[in-house]
């Protein structure tokens, strides 16, 4: 049931439900989760609860990678980066919480700079025991870095593959960068040992629960945000500039800004990620920055489908929970699976989950309707329209356009 | 009869030689016996300094057993031996021989002491004596000795080794060791300062460290010049440094410039992102442990051979990848390169695990042949044969490619093909036959370069994944299309690299590194070398 209203009736409606699903989703399950005793069959278990709110997060670093794959042509494969720098924020905030609680109680610096023999804390991490600066930190920082990034390199119109590798090279100097002592950042073991968020302890099932409902509420907020992006005259502008640049130029508008735009945001969208993800996992390292785990991004996008906003979300929920289950049962073949999930979905399911199922649903409504107006046509003379006196187009092939191109457009290789 | 004649000269020579060698004998016994009269440090010391007066090389035996703490002498009669106890027993040597001479109970025996001051004369007066062997590589080790630890007393042994020296190298060796022999001693001011100029000369570490002690304790005009030499020293060196940093960076850019011309090609003709370039690389890599794991079962005098054996192999077994993968996956999603790069990128998670699940996660041993190991020096450059080979094979690779690239018909269509791929189709080039050839051609070159690598680097499933994002910047970074390109790019980023190494650290120059095409590619967003097109979207 929920499903056929899933897929009916345009983006827009698709959009509106699962987002009011995934409210759903942040008052039930907490609530299952603390109400109820572990007796009861509908009790949701502590590990569901952080699992399930590592994948939402993860559901939204792919849907703001979809923002710019899907909808502007831009294949980042250094978003890892930008949910690592608000982990890394969100990390920064939790340490400087932790107070004199430290294994060696400094009530100021962190146990690790103590390890170092560091004397005072470095500038930059002033204000990161204040809340209030963190979560500015969570938004300006992976925001300015992709502003900067992309202004340098949308302006010098570097696109498609060169921009791919150099988002990559981009990920990997952070990953060397935060490997290093010297940063500042924890080095290798980055930062962990987290005690309390805003007063509360990081490890108590109620606050857990709030998290995990804060994580469905911030994905369906930043779904409905989305939408509202890609479908403004902007959303429109995206779509001709991943369709057809040159072109898009040629008529007078500046490409480079739209794509400097959507990085940005889509940067923020993944910092607000990273910053949900670290209290759920409780550590946050310069593994976060692999080239992998951004490349891995990709494939949740791909898999539901780019360009759809619905579709990376149920691609990200879908491949990590496969990964839950797989390295559960057979750990040695998961990178096969995985491996052969990128090729099985870049060669049979280009369009994805959600854009596969539209394309069926559009070919199988567009037959019936061919067979309804041929049988139309046989039983009555066409209709002919007054004005013109040629036979009147019907409304309903006039539907089938619309409605295609509201089901979010079909995607096209970026140039 | 003048045979006859130089016979009995050469015999007589002979005898006079021997009997010579016993009345020595008999002399360095006597003053080796000396030891059991001797009261005190002061007297074991006397007949150390006779012991090395006589000349004789064959005194080190008993000297180094002293040093050690092995020479004793029988309370009855008084006579030396090197005694090596055990337990209650100890065996006996001749002192001057070393010839066994029985065991008897240590009971009866009394060590000869020995302190740190005595050891010292004792190094210096083997030292000493080493001058004079017959052998030029001692004499070498005994002058090293002298320049590193020099002692005012060893001057006149020294001057008169360097009277009757003849091997160049060793003379100068010997008049290094003078030089600094004459800054400890408390010769004339003139001396001091030749000297000092003899040392300027050397320019070496050792001699850096030698002069600034030096330095440290001298005064007045000795001082001056002793600085100004270190500061000529300190400028050679300087010029030393950078080319060793070059070489380093040569070396580093060889290997790049491996891994990533094959890169190159398949990105160049194709346009096509290949991420499983890396674990080609891996493959090669394996395939030299395998070839080498069967040579060292079945066949170990080949051992030497295999990288010649396993060079074609790896270009084969890579080269057949390359193929199956480009006629399975990659035709399918021509004009769709970011597809193409994520499909690439599964086919090297699938190629890693399935090298880790049939060779395991560990790193594989992959020898070096014995024309492969060690190195050399020139100056003061350090060079090793393997790194040095590479370089060799690395531009070997190129020039080959750039022949097949210059000269063959091969190479004409699959440069018609990187310029325009419809217009060389229309004139008749098969354009997906030179696509899954050339891919072919790149995988296999890749797989060459692994076999290179395995001898640098650690032969694991994860061999690839180290160089992959390097090559991608040298390409980014040469250009596409263009093998020269990828020459200038790889040697350039690999000595800029080794140049920022010692003032940022290893990491952070690899950052910068990377920070620094970024902005490269700010100003010229097709590499260095770039393909001139008219088309906008090229």
């Amino acid at each position: 049931m929920i499903t056929q209203r899933l897929f009916t009736g345009g983006s827009n409606r698709r959009v509106l439900v699962v987002a009011v699903i995934l409210a759903a989703v942040a008052v039930l399950v907490p609530a299952l989760h603390l109400a109820l005793p572990p007796s009861s069959p509908f009790h949701v278990p502590s590990y569901i609860v952080a699992l399930v709110g590592k994948y939402l997060t993860y559901a939204l670093l792919a849907l703001a990678l979809d923002l710019v794959w899907g909808y502007c042509g831009i294949l980042s494969l250094g978003h890892g980066a930008f949910f690592a720098l608000g982990g890394y924020a969100m990390g920064m905030y939790l340490m400087r919480q932790i107070g004199d609680r430290g294994v060696y109680g400094n009530p100021i610096l962190p146990d690790f700079m103590v390890f170092l023999n560091w004397k005072e804390l470095p500038w930059f991490w002033y204000g990161f025991d204040q809340f209030w600066f963190a979560a500015l930190m969570i938004v300006l920082a992976p925001g300015a870095l992709a502003f900067v990034f992309g202004w340098f390199a949308f302006r010098s119109r570097v696109t498609g593959v060169y921009l791919s590798i150099i988002t990559q090279a981009l990920t990997y100097a952070l990953l060397l960068a935060f490997f290093r002592n010297d940063m500042g950042f924890g080095g290798n073991n980055g930062l962990t040992d987290f005690k309390d968020i805003l007063g509360f302890n990081v490890q108590a099932p109620e606050t857990r629960a709030a998290l995990f409902a804060a994580s469905a509420l911030a994905l369906a907020l930043a779904l409905l945000v989305t939408s509202a992006i890609t479908r403004s005259k902007f959303g429109m502008l995206m779509i001709a500039v991943r369709d057809a640049e040159s072109r898009t130029r040629f008529i007078g508008w500046r490409p480079e800004n739209v794509k400097v735009f959507a990085f940005t945001v889509s940067a923020v969208m993944a910092g607000i990620a990273g910053a949900l993800y670290v209290p759920q996992v409780g550590i946050i390292n310069p593994g976060e920055f692999a080239p992998a785990n951004s490349i891995e991004v990709v494939v949740w996008t791909a898999v539901g489908g780019r360009g759809t906003l619905v579709g990376p979300i149920i691609g990200a929920l879908l491949v990590n929970g496969g990964k839950s289950w797989f390295t559960g049962v057979l750990p040695e073949y998961w990178l096969f699976a995985l491996g052969g999930l990128f090729i099985a979905v870049t060669l049979f399911l280009p369009k994805g989950i959600v854009g596969t199922f539209d394309s069926w649903r559009a070919a199988r409504r567009d037959a019936a309707e061919r067979a309804r107006t041929k049988a139309e046509e046989d039983a009555a003379p066409p209709p002919v329209d007054p004005v013109t006196g040629r036979p009147a187009r019907t409304e309903v092939a006039e539907r089938s356009t619309t409605s295609d191109l509201a089901g979010g457009p079909a995607p096209q290789p970026a140039e | 009869m003048t045979v006859l004649r130089v016979l009995l000269v050469l015999v007589g020579l002979v005898l006079s030689g021997v009997s010579g060698a016993l009345a020595d004998d008999e002399a360095i016994r006597a003053t080796i016996g000396k030891f059991a009269e001797s009261k005190n440090f002061r007297d074991t010391e006397q007949v150390v300094r006779d012991l090395g007066a006589s000349g004789d090389v064959r005194v080190e035996r008993a000297l180094s057993a002293l040093s050690e703490g092995n020479l004793s002498f029988r309370k009855i009669d008084k006579a030396v031996f090197i005694a090596l106890e055990k337990g209650q027993t100890a065996t006996l040597f001749d002192p001057l021989t070393g010839d066994a001479a029985g065991e008897e109970p240590k009971g009866g025996f009394t060590k000869i002491k020995v302190n740190n001051s005595l050891r010292r004369t004792i190094r210096d007066v083997i030292s000493g004596l080493t001058l004079a062997s017959p052998d030029p590589v001692v004499r070498l080790a005994a002058a090293r000795t002298m320049f590193v630890a020099p002692d005012a007393g060893n001057l006149e042994a020294l001057d008169a080794a360097i009277a009757r020296e003849t091997v160049a190298s060793v003379k100068a060796a010997l008049e290094a060791a003078r030089a600094s022999t004459i800054l400890v001693s408390d010769a004339a001011e003139a001396a001091k300062l030749e000297a000092i100029a003899v040392l300027g000369k050397r320019g070496d570490r050792e001699t850096l460290s030698l002069l600034t002690g030096f330095a440290a304790r001298a005064q007045g005009e000795v001082q001056a010049a002793a600085q100004r030499a270190i500061d000529d020293i300190n400028g050679t060196l300087a010029l030393w440094d950078l080319g060793q940093n070059v070489w380093y960076g040569i070396s580093l850019g060889s290997v790049l410039l491996l891994a990533a011309i094959g890169l190159a090609i398949t990105f160049g003709v194709m346009g096509v992102i290949n991420m499983a370039h890396g674990e080609m690389v891996m493959i090669g890599a394996y395939t030299t442990f395998a070839v080498q794991s069967v040579i060292r079962a079945s066949f170990p005098w080949l051992f030497d051979w295999s990288l010649a054996i396993a060079l074609p192999l790896a270009f084969v077994v890579a080269g057949a990848v390359g193929l199956a993968l480009e006629r399975g996956i990659i035709r399918f999603l021509y004009g769709r390169p970011l597809e193409t790069l994520l499909a690439t990128w599964g086919v090297s998670l699938i190629l890693q695990q399935a090298v880790r699940t049939m060779f395991g996660p560990t790193n594989q041993e992959v020898g070096n042949p014995s024309w492969m190991s060690g190195g050399f020096q020139i100056g003061q450059l350090a060079l090793t044969w393997n790194r040095l080979w590479i370089v060799v094979f690395a531009l070997a690779v190129f020039g080959l490619l750039l022949y097949v690239f210059k000269r063959t018909a091969w190479g004409l269509q699959m440069r018609a093909v990187t310029a325009n791929r419809r217009m060389a189709s229309s004139m008749g080039i098969r354009t997906p036959w030179v696509d899954a050839f050339t891919f072919a051609l790149g995988s296999g070159i890749a797989g060459i370069a692994g076999v290179a690598l395995s001898q640098i680097d650690n032969v694991s499933p994860n061999l690839g994944q180290g160089y992959i994002i390097d090559s991608f910047m040298v390409v980014v970074f040469g250009g596409v299309g263009n093998l020269w390109g990828t020459l200038v790019g790889a040697f350039s980023l690999g000595i800029v690299n080794k140049f920022l190494e010692p003032y940022a650290g290893a990491v952070l120059g690899k950052i910068l590194v990377l920070v620094l095409i970024i902005l490269f590619i700010q100003k010229r967003p097709r590499g260095l070398f770039a393909l001139k097109g008219r088309s906008v979207e090229a």
